[in-house]
Formats: structure tokens, C-alpha cells, sequence
């Protein structure tokens, strides 16, 4: 069995997460070998062979460009499976694979199982099992899911030179992060605030539990979206990663972009009403109540 | 110019969800159903723009699945949508991606839409695939969650949000499909006024069998609560108790509360 990995590169550098292709593609007992669009020094540390086709001449992500490179490779190595990140590259390049070979895509893998692949669904608190039923496949991966592989190893590189047309999305650049408001990142106590809270009124007695406790505010991506608090609060992968010794969770669900965000923390403490929430698998207390009622009460007595 | 907005139609994800008999998709009875989330943003982002081009635009809202879909299209057309498209299709739930998006792009075809709109993901099944599917099947430009978009002479300037908040630049030229992302902009509720007016918008319904010709190509197999690791505390009942016990075991497990 074959695997062909798509690695992701970013802003002149290949990004972490490609290692984790590598993991993933070990426990599926898969031989392997990559593709990157980037420059040479990025090359992941590796055996087998990596196609590289530059970035300067493709586009850092330019989607029509990238399909056909990555097509090209495809087409060389063969593989059983084309393998990429669940990431904002990945779920956008993965289905033109497939729509391209006309092949089944998993996408959002967690695990693998005995009869295909696992992805999490309803917000986390399911699981599907899905079994590609054409003899190729584009998977992509959940990101923390599999442990990035130690960099080991060197490739055979061969070139891939593409000219192709550029045409219909044209990438003009990136837009930096904003600047923060605050650096979660070194906080020791985080309290979060998710879309359980119910309003934005809400959101001082959130705020006064973290400060009793001597930490920062969090929150989670509906409650930023909706503009309760500013976005450098926002804890997940499009947020901040954090590292507290306790994060508090007030009404938030788990879901997998949140928990990506915050599951280095040392001790997890979630506020929820539902028992089932996913949010339930990584904390180390969950107590079961209504977050407006537990929370002062909690603040009450820790002020004592 | 014709604007298309492809949405679906979700339980509650607070729900509790159990498995079907089947085994392969959850058990429907006792859930709550609402549109899907981030079809709430492509729906509230095609209003704008048909809006921002003085009402010029036809917007079409299509969904596919049973007959309570009905719903969320009124919903969508009581947000701003012209017409409604309903695909009746009572297995829905078992086709994968690409036979959904076989059967949009069959629809879509052949009526020339200029820009369609849909979610990233679902909020139930988060494929995230069905949007670009469509777009590929359909051989047009099609860019990824979109967190801002703004139109002007067949041009859309967007940003895709990439990780840890840094963005990607894009320009795409019509025709084109965008997914939206959460954030995009700030869906509005349908007022009284245009829920009883969105009632004489008209719904066409076409039979799945009419559009689907593809088989699946990654079937689910199974559907299941993931294992539950075994470990942490869970605190129920009484809310003094609960506080006390919280903060006994703060006090012994952290630093930080010493
Ligand atoms: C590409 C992408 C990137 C994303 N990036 C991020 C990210 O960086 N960060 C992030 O957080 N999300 C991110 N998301 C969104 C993520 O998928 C979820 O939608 C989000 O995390 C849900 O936030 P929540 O838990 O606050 O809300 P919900 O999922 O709505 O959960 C609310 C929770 O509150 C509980 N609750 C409700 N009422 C009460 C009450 N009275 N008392 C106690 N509990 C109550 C409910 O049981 C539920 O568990 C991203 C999504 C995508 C697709």
C-alpha cells in the first residue's frame, strides 16, 4: 500500500503538521512519499521520495495550480492513498483531488478502524466510520490527531516543473494576525467563556470568576464571532493555543477546533449542562449545572 | 445576475444523538431542527450583496432532504431569498458527498448562476467537501472559508481564514462558488413583515431520482458514541456541594489556588 502525502508549506516554511501525515501513514502500514510546493530547504526529513515543485513558480496556494502539481505527483507515484492535513489548505485543495480522479474523500480522520476511517461528527460528540469504496482515495487528517512523527531521514527529491495556468482564484498575499489585546499564551489561569453563557451581559460574571482566580478571560469562537469579546481571546485553532495550569470552560461544547486550542492545559475544570458534551473527554472535573448559576456561586466562595 | 445559496438542515447539537437502527446515521425522532450555521452566513451574505446591487439579483435557496427542509428554506427565504428549491430526498442522510454534490451541480447545470454561496461544513456530518465539489463539478472558481466578501464588476476580493488568525488574500472572478465561514458577517432574523411575505414566495420541488445518477464513493459504515476515556471527576446535584467539593479538589490538584 501506497501513500502520498501532501505537505503543507506556508510563508517560505513547511508547517509541523506534515510530520503528522507521516504517523498517520505508519499506522495504516502505508510506504511512503511526499509532495511539496515549496523550496528545497523545506523538504521534510524523510525516507522515500519527495516530489518538489517550487513555490515561487506555483504559488504559495494558488488552487488550480496546486491540484494539477499535485495531480502530476499522483500520476508518478501512484499511491493507494493521498493524504493531507484537515487544515485551511487541505479541505480546500482535497476535494479538487478528488473531484478531478473521480475517488472518495474522508475528510476530518481521527482514527482508524477496523473497516475504514473515523471522523468525528455532530460537533464532536459522534463518531462515523467511512470506507472509501474507489481503490484510491484523498484523505485528510485531524490535526493533533495522530503525534507528528520525529523528522528522520532523507528523501530522494525529484523536481516537478508546472506552468500552469493561473487562473480563477488568484491568492494576493496573507493578512497577519491582529495585534493581541492580551497574550493568553502566558497565562496561568484561563476562563473561557463559550456560547452557553447566553449573552453578552453575561460576560462580567465570567470575567470576575477570572479575576478570583488571577487569570484571564477566554473565549470561545461564537462568543468573539458575536463580538461579547475581542478576537485575542478566542482559544482554538484559529485562535490562540494555549497552556494554562486551569482553563475553566463556562459553556463550551469541545468541539475540535476548541479543544485544539486549549488541551496542553494542565487541569481542566468544565461548567455544562449537558453531561454529554465533549468537552467532558478532556477535562479533569465537569460539573454538571447551569454555568450562570454555578459560576457566581463558585466566585462567592473562592472570594472567602 | 442569478445567485444560488445551497443550505442543509441540522438537529440541535445539543441534542442527544443515538444511533438509527441502521446503525449508520443518528435516530431523527425527538430532535430539534434548525438551519445549519454556517448556512446562515452564506444565506445572509448572498441577501447583502443582492441588496448592495439594488434588488437586481435573483437568489435561489436550495436544500436537499425530507419534507422538514421546507422549513429552513422558508427561513431563508423570509432572510431575503426569491424562490426556493427543494430537492425531496428522504435518504439524504445516507448519500456522501459526492452524490450530494452531484445532485446540486446537476440542478445547478444548466440555469447559469453568476455566484453560489454555501457553508463550509455541516454542522451534523462537517464533510466540509460539498462546496468545492460542486464548484469542481461545475467547473468554476471556488474559494474556502470565507470570513469577509465583497463584490464589485465580477470581481470578488474575499479573505480565507487560515490557522492562528492569519488570513489569506484571495480574488475570484464570476462564475464562482465561496463557503462561508463562521464570522462572516452577522446573519439577521427574519422579521414578522417578511415571514408572511416569504409564505407567496414560490417552492419547487424535484424528486432526488430525477437528479442523482452517481453512486457513492465513501460510504459510511457505522455511526457510534465515541469511547468515553475513563478518568476525570463529574460533579452533579446540589450547587453548594458541587462548589465545595470544586474547590477542595482546586486546592489539592493545582498550584494555583493554594
Ligand atoms: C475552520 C474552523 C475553525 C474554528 N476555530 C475555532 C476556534 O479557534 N475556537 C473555537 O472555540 N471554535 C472554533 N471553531 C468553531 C467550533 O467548531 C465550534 O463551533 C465552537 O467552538 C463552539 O463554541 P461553544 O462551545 O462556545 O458553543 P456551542 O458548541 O454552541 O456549545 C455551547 C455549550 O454550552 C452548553 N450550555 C448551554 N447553556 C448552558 C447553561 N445554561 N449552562 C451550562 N452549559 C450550557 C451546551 O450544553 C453546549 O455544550 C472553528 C470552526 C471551524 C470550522
Amino acid at each position: 500500500m501506497k501513500a502520498l502525502l501532501v505537505c503543507e508549506y506556508r510563508e517560505g516554511q513547511l508547517l509541523e503538521t506534515t510530520y503528522e501525515l507521516m504517523t498517520f501513514a505508519d499506522q495504516l502500514g502505508a510506504e511512503k512519499a511526499a509532495i511539496l510546493i515549496g523550496d528545497e530547504e523545506s523538504v521534510p526529513q524523510m525516507d522515500g521520495t519527495v516530489y518538489l515543485a517550487e513555490a515561487a513558480g506555483c504559488g504559495e496556494y494558488n488552487p488550480a495550480v496546486h491540484k494539477q502539481v499535485v495531480l502530476a505527483a499522483i500520476e508518478k507515484e501512484k499511491p493507494d492513498y493521498i493524504i493531507l492535513s484537515h487544515s485551511s489548505y487541505g479541505w480546500d485543495l482535497a476535494p479538487r483531488l478528488a473531484a478531478a480522479l473521480k475517488i472518495g474523500q474522508v475528510t476530518e480522520i481521527v482514527g482508524i478502524v477496523e473497516d475504514g476511517f473515523e471522523a468525528g461528527c455532530c460537533n464532536a460528540k459522534m463518531r462515523r466510520a467511512v470506507t472509501p469504496s474507489t481503490s484510491q482515495a484523498v484523505l485528510t487528517v485531524q490535526a493533533g490527531a495522530f503525534a507528528a512523527a520525529t523528522p528522520q531521514g532523507a528523501p530522494a527529491v525529484e523536481r516537478i516543473d508546472i506552468s500552469a495556468d493561473t487562473q480563477g482564484v488568484v491568492f494576493k498575499g496573507y493578512e497577519p494576525a491582529e495585534k493581541k489585546e492580551v497574550d493568553l499564551a502566558r497565562a496561568e489561569v484561563i476562563v473561557s467563556a463559550g456560547r452557553g453563557i447566553g449573552k453578552k451581559d453575561n460576560i462580567p460574571v465570567i470575567a470576575e470568576l477570572a479575576k478570583v482566580m488571577g487569570g484571564e478571560l477566554g473565549a470561545s469562537r461564537p462568543v468573539v464571532d458575536a463580538g461579547w469579546v475581542d478576537h485575542s481571546r478566542q482559544v482554538g485553532t484559529t485562535g490562540q493555543t494555549v497552556a494554562p495550569k486551569l482553563y475553566v470552560a463556562c459553556g463550551v461544547s469541545g468541539a475540535i477546533q476548541h479543544l485544539a486550542g486549549m488541551k496542553k492545559s494542565d487541569f481542566v475544570v468544565a461548567i455544562n449542562k449537558d453531561k454529554d458534551a465533549p468537552i467532558g473527554e478532556v477535562a479533569d472535573v465537569l460539573v454538571v449545572a447551569d454555568v450562570m448559576q454555578f459560576v457566581p456561586a463558585l466566585t462567592e466562595a473562592l472570594q472567602k | 445576475m442569478k445567485l444560488l445559496v445551497c443550505i442543509k438542515q441540522v438537529p440541535d447539537m445539543e441534542s442527544r444523538f443515538r444511533p438509527a437502527a441502521d446503525g449508520l446515521w443518528f435516530d431523527e425522532s425527538d430532535l430539534a431542527w434548525r438551519m445549519n450555521e454556517y448556512d446562515e452566513y452564506a444565506v445572509e451574505q448572498a441577501v447583502q450583496l443582492k441588496e448592495q446591487l439594488g434588488k437586481e439579483p435573483e437568489l435561489t435557496v436550495l436544500s436537499i432532504g425530507p419534507d422538514r427542509v421546507v422549513e429552513a428554506l422558508k427561513k431563508a427565504l423570509a432572510m431575503g431569498g426569491d424562490r426556493a428549491v427543494h430537492i425531496q430526498d428522504n435518504a439524504a442522510h445516507l448519500k456522501d458527498p459526492w452524490q450530494i454534490a452531484s445532485m446540486i451541480s446537476r440542478y445547478a447545470g444548466d440555469k447559469g448562476f453568476d455566484l453560489i454561496f454555501t457553508g463550509m461544513q455541516s454542522q451534523d456530518r462537517g464533510s466540509a467537501q460539498v462546496g468545492v465539489l460542486v464548484a469542481e463539478m461545475l467547473r468554476i472558481a471556488s474559494a474556502t472559508t470565507l470570513v469577509d466578501f465583497n463584490y464589485a464588476d465580477g470581481l470578488i476580493q474575499g479573505k480565507r481564514e487560515l490557522e492562528g488568525g492569519v488570513k489569506g488574500l484571495v480574488e475570484l472572478q464570476l462564475p464562482a462558488l465561496v463557503t462561508c465561514q463562521l464570522g462572516l458577517n452577522t446573519p439577521r432574523y427574519p422579521t414578522l413583515p417578511n415571514i408572511m411575505k416569504a409564505k407567496r414566495k414560490p417552492i419547487e420541488t424535484i424528486a432526488a431520482d430525477e437528479l442523482l445518477s452517481e453512486g457513492a464513493l465513501a460510504p459510511a459504515t457505522k455511526f457510534y458514541a465515541p469511547e468515553r476515556k475513563a478518568g476525570g471527576m463529574v460533579l452533579e446535584g446540589d450547587l453548594s456541594g458541587m462548589v465545595e467539593k470544586l474547590v477542595g479538589v482546586l486546592k489539592e490538584k493545582t498550584a494555583v489556588l493554594r
